[in-house]
């Protein structure tokens, strides 16, 4: 581990820069940890798979003492308490069908299984909530496993519609609105992952687990998708 | 009806001094590109910090006053005229029923600031009705859209006063070459040495490629050791090194996480200079210690008020 002044109010806590489970746990114990001891500090805070980015009140503290006091809350959780009490499993309803899933064929084709062995691969694990960012609400889930991993579209589509679920080299992500992207498409939730309006904003926080739960093509417009 | 806007010009958007506390689901900070003008523009007229004032970019801009106040402008001179006389930036002045406000085209920098007594009226999204159109948050119609032509904005009617200019001391000017005062990034994620070395041996050029997410540089491609790193949450005024080698410093309305290799930060205040630059100014790079910048930064809350 190791903490780093970033600029006049901001600090980051590098860990070892893999993406792994261990990593997720012991970042969000940590997190849990700097807003219980360290909240009156905090501006903003943005975990993510092996790092913590934090920006703080320089008018409430020094960059000095501060990072003083995020060195001495590390060494308390240095190692990851792997009996602690985690994030809840969120379930996702997923539709996989093909008039959604617009990169199925390739990814069977290309791992060699059939596409109902796509959806199992996809559907059987539970992920962790790794980071939520490049939009708001865009959260990187991981891992998927390795017969179904394979990296971006070569070149992006130039909209992908909201709520399509998508595959990244070992990470799985739901497009929370209607963007660019160049991620594999693999179906499409009805669920709205972000709400400027409701007062959880996320369906989902960095820290959390989800599990994505098929569905057919009825209940998927049952629960408000759109085709 | 208050403010009636006849031509949005090119790029106007309402901006309060951003959204906090919101980062760790993805949502950036929005908010004035050029701090220092919006705070001065605020502070001329005895507003809270954070009063709600329409950030003019590059001009084009023209609306008419439907009640009396008083209005503040500070920031880039858009060869603003008032009632076809021409008007000077960093100053507070009395606007009556009917008056007219009309932006030209830049003389010096790129972005105006124009602030009314108290602020406009204008709702809030997430806490903060700054306008990030990626993210379609804040604005007139909280949904991220920049002011169109023909909308209205409320504000409150108020009477003459004093009319203030800040202290020259305080207006920057907006030059042809410009110099930022940046902390170099230490940490396993950094370009390293010879990055930063390169960085600061000849100074680069602001490019076409400048928006409100970032400002694209160019000049000696900067080496990096590796094209992505883990991506991790983002500093304003960070330094990135995309694969071609030039760097990026990333301002308000950035993506919170990035994956590019890091080269450093870039000294809060000095964004503002950088914010008014148009494409063609040298940027020249100064590397500082935290410790030469972090007193200026704390005064700057202190004097404008602000709480974080």
């Amino acid at each position: 581990m190791n903490i780093v002044r970033l600029s006049e109010n901001t600090i980051v806590i590098l860990f070892e820069q893999i993406i792994s489970h261990d990593n997720f746990v012991l970042i969000s114990q940590l997190v849990s940890a700097i807003k219980q001891h360290l909240n009156e500090y905090i501006v903003d805070i943005i975990p993510s798979y092996a790092s913590i980015h934090i920006a703080f009140n320089l008018l409430k503290i020094s960059g000095l003492d501060f990072k003083k006091k995020i060195n001495e809350l590390t060494r308390e959780y240095a190692t990851a308490n792997s009996n602690s009490q985690l994030g809840k499993v969120i379930e996702i309803p997923v539709y996989y069908g093909e008039e959604v899933a617009l990169d199925l064929s390739i990814i069977a084709e290309k791992s060699h299984l059939s596409e109902q062995g796509v959806i199992d691969a996809h559907s059987k694990k539970t992920y962790d909530v790794y980071a939520i960012g490049f939009a708001p609400g865009f959260a990187y889930l991981g891992n998927v496993d390795e017969s179904i991993s394979f990296p971006r579209k070569e070149t992006p589509r130039k909209k992908v519609s909201q709520g399509s679920l998508g595959i990244a080299d070992k990470q799985t992500a739901v497009y929370p609105s209607e963007s660019p992207g160049g991620w594999q498409i693999i179906g499409r939730t009805p669920i709205q992952l972000i709400d400027y309006n409701s007062k959880n904003l996320t369906y989902f926080n960095a820290g959390d687990k989800v599990k994505f739960v098929p569905v057919d093509r009825l209940e998927y417009i049952r629960l408000g998708g759109v085709l | 009806m208050s403010l009636k806007i006849t031509k949005s010009g090119f790029l106007t958007l309402v901006q309060d001094y951003g959204r906090y506390g919101y980062q760790h689901i993805g949502v950036t900070s929005g908010g004035p590109l050029d701090e220092h003008a919006f705070l001065w523009a605020n502070y001329l007229l005895g507003n809270h910090y954070n009063a709600a004032q329409l950030e003019i970019s590059v001009g084009g801009f023209s609306a008419i006053f439907t009640k009396a106040t008083m209005v503040a402008l500070c920031g880039a001179d858009l060869s603003a005229t008032l009632n076809n006389e021409k008007i000077t930036p960093w100053q507070s002045f009395y606007v009556e029923v009917g008056d007219v406000l009309s932006f030209a085209a830049p003389i010096s920098g790129l972005r105006a600031y124009l602030a009314v007594k108290d602020g406009f009226e204008v709702a809030s999204q997430l806490s903060s009705c700054a306008t990030v159109v990626r993210e379609k948050l804040g604005g007139i119609d909280k949904n991220g859209q920049k002011i169109a032509d023909n909308q209205t904005l409320d504000y409150h009617k108020s009477p003459q006063a004093v009319t203030k200019r800040v202290p020259e001391y305080f207006i920057p000017q907006y030059k042809n070459a410009i110099s930022l005062r940046f902390v170099p990034n230490t940490s396993a994620v950094s370009v390293g040495d010879s990055g930063y070395k390169t960085l600061i041996k000849k100074p680069y050029r602001v490019s076409q490629n400048i928006d409100r997410m970032g400002y694209r540089l160019s000049g000696e491609p900067i080496q990096t050791e590796f094209t992505g790193i883990i991506s991790q949450g983002i500093s304003i005024g960070a330094i990135q090194v995309p694969k071609d080698g030039q760097p990026i410093v990333l301002m308000r309305d950035r993506q919170t996480m990035g994956g590019y290799p890091l080269l450093g930060c870039v000294a809060y205040l000095d964004l503002s200079l950088l914010a008014q630059s148009m494409p063609d100014v040298d940027v020249s790079f100064k590397p500082v210690d935290i410790s030469e910048i972090e007193a200026g930064l704390l005064l700057h809350k202190q004097f404008f008020n602000l709480p974080l």
